[in-house]
């Protein structure tokens, strides 16, 4: 059964001048991670609010848990928990006053609400703050605890919007080890990411989005098959790149392409480890010292520089005039 | 219903709780009023003529009162605006609460918050001499007076809150709103000193009406307004009723609806 779904959802700003959301259709299977991975202005996170019934699309359908966001909101609210891009928390009341004031406003009950903080306070190592105000916490833990607050009543869907972003690597693989546990409760999650390893490493699925338009889907792996398998590479000395070009183009048995600043020499290649070793063989042979070697598997970024003709990162100084431009 | 409620007092009792983590906001929102009364009672209160019975004091109490819940307008705003900027209200509104408690528990708190300076501010009147000749009742039913108007303007906060994208454009806009307010009125000197026109707007500013209906609960005769025999000024407490009802009857489902459909 799919837990999210939403078809055809156009949200525009600015009297239309800003299309944020174009045609954007998605679903999440129950269970399952979805990652909606896309650069800054993407239309991630109006996606998020739409779907957490914030904000009405301009037209288009979406439901949660088989509700429609757009008829139903307070019934989808029963269900999901949210943690937006930016921890909204009440920053002058301490980690454990907020998360009892979120339970009472779930109607948990004073005692429940009560117990429910603590319980998430341990669960997130936030015990030993859960008595300072959140002002003098850290972005991680800041973002744990938004995150605790939107777990109190144990959502159905969970929405994520770039739970890592502004952490530092360590507080990232903190937060990405809380992510996978809570999957492994069987929360289903749509969770949105600029980082192509964070989709990678957290999602069952991923869409990429940009200009408000989902522009590729599948699991991690599909995706990479769509710009090609695996490719070899070698950078030699000057001297010897003629002959590697030869060795390399006979392993392959397709097109060996070269790049003369680096000096270095590639082709897809379809055996993998085994191609790897036939050519280091032949080099051997040859009496050539490769400076390096090795196999290139097509990264998210390679995805969506085939997918977009640019790079992810690219869009990010783009400005907003510019795209509009390109849609007139 | 019943829900509707706890949820508003659930927001209140965040409100109080902020208070007693930042007393310095308490203690702030004191001392400015408290200013005003020494200001207006020591400073300006010499130049200004009066022969009313106990001096200029008795005038300044209920003008300096009225002015203090109008500044909750402000406070209200400002402290709606905070939640926006931290996207604190999106968390709200996407608990299944009702849509109402947000703002009807940031009222109430910034009620109660009015209660605590007005106490403060009633004790500092009465140290420099402020002595109301009416009796306790009707000193308490104009308290009440001041509480609900404060009330009221506060629904008025929570629009002007929601309605600018930027805490700093909200202080301005309150002060833009209150300033005027407070000052074109009949709180701290006679409206008869105003150019004609502004006479008019001076006598039917709900301030004024407030301050008047309050000197009339404090036993005192309105000697700075009631020149040109106009309805409100005749009327002050009737008046002051019928601008409470008016402000909420416009800005309770305006604020109401506004928080529905606002998004950052
Ligand atoms: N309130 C608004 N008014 C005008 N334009 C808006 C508004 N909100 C979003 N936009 C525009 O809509 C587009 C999509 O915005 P959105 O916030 O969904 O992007 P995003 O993918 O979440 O980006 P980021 O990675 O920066 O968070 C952007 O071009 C943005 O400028
Ligand atoms: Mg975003």
């Amino acid at each position: 059964m799919k837990s999210v779904v939403a078809q055809h959802l156009i949200k525009t700003y600015r009297n239309g001048e800003v299309r944020a959301l174009d045609d954007l259709s998605l679903d999440v299977e129950e269970g399952t991670v979805l990652s909606v991975l896309g650069p800054n202005g993407a239309g991630k996170t109006t996606t998020v609010r739409i779907l957490a019934t914030l904000l009405a699309p301009d037209s288009g359908h979406a439901t949660v848990g088989g509700i429609d966001v757009i008829k139903s909101p307070e019934k989808v609210r029963e269900i999901i928990g949210l943690s937006g891009q930016y921890a909204a928390v009440d920053e002058t009341l301490t980690g454990w006053d907020n998360l009892v004031m979120f339970g009472r406003l779930y109607h948990l009950g004073k005692q429940a609400s009560i117990n429910r903080a603590n319980e998430l306070l341990e669960r997130f190592s936030l015990t030993d703050s859960a008595r300072r105000p959140i002002k003098t916490y850290s972005g991680g833990m800041r973002r744990r605890l938004d995150l605790a607050a939107s777990l109190i009543v144990r959502p159905k869907v969970l929405f994520l919007d770039e739970p890592t972003t502004g952490l530092d690597p360590r507080g990232r693989q903190e937060m990405w080890g809380v992510i996978e546990e809570l999957v492994k409760d069987g929360v289903t999650l749509l969770l949105t990411t600029q980082y192509l390893e964070e989709a990678d490493q957290l999602a069952d699925e991923i869409a990429v989005i940009d200009h408000g338009k989902v522009i590729a889907r599948g699991t991690s792996d599909v995706l990479k098959k769509q710009v090609g398998g695996e490719r070899l590479e070698v950078v030699v000395e000057s001297a010897h790149i003629k002959t590697t070009m030869e060795i390399v183009a006979k392993v392959s048995g397709d097109k060996v392409s070269l790049d003369e600043a680096l000096r270095q020499i590639s082709a897809p290649v379809s055996t993998g480890a085994t191609a790897l070793i036939e050519v280091l063989r032949a080099l051997d042979a040859a009496g050539i010292h490769p400076l390096d070697v090795g196999l290139k598997r097509p990264s998210l970024d390679d995805v969506f520089m085939s997918l977009t003709g640019h790079v992810a990162e690219e869009i990010v100084a783009a400005p907003v005039d510019k795209k509009k431009k390109g849609r007139k | 219903m019943k829900n509707a409620i706890s949820d508003a007092l659930v927001i209140t009792k965040r409100q109080l709780l902020q208070l007693a983590r930042v007393p310095e906001v308490l203690i702030f929102s004191t001392i400015q009023p408290v200013m005003f009364v020494l200001l207006f009672r020591y400073v300006f209160g010499g130049s200004i003529s009066t022969d009313q019975p106990g001096g200029y004091v008795q005038l300044l109490m209920p003008g300096i009162f009225v002015q203090t819940v109008a500044f909750t307008l402000a406070a209200t705003a400002s402290g709606l605006a905070e939640d926006m900027g931290k996207g604190l209200i999106d968390r709200f509104r996407s608990l299944p609460i009702s849509r109402s408690a947000l703002v009807v528990g940031r009222t109430l708190g910034d009620s109660l918050l009015n209660i605590l300076v007005l106490a403060v501010m009633g004790i500092a009147g009465f140290v420099v001499g402020w002595r109301p000749t009416s009796g306790l009742p009707q000193v308490m039913l104009g308290f009440l007076f001041l509480l609900l108007f404060g009330y009221a303007l506060s629904w008025t906060g929570i629009f002007v809150g929601l309605s600018a994208r930027d805490a700093r454009v909200v202080q301005n806009v309150s002060f833009i709103i209150t300033f005027p307010m407070t000052f074109l009125s009949n709180a701290f000197a006679p409206t008869t000193g105003m150019p004609r026109p502004l006479q008019y707007v001076a006598e039917w500013n709900p301030v004024s009406t407030m301050v008047a209906a309050c000197r009339q609960l404090f036993g005192l005769e309105n000697q700075f307004g009631a020149t040109a025999g106009s309805f409100p000024s005749e009327h002050p407490l009737v008046m002051s009723l019928i601008y409470m009802v008016v402000i909420m009857a416009i800005f309770v489902p305006l604020s109401v609806r506004k928080y529905k459909n606002s998004s950052k």
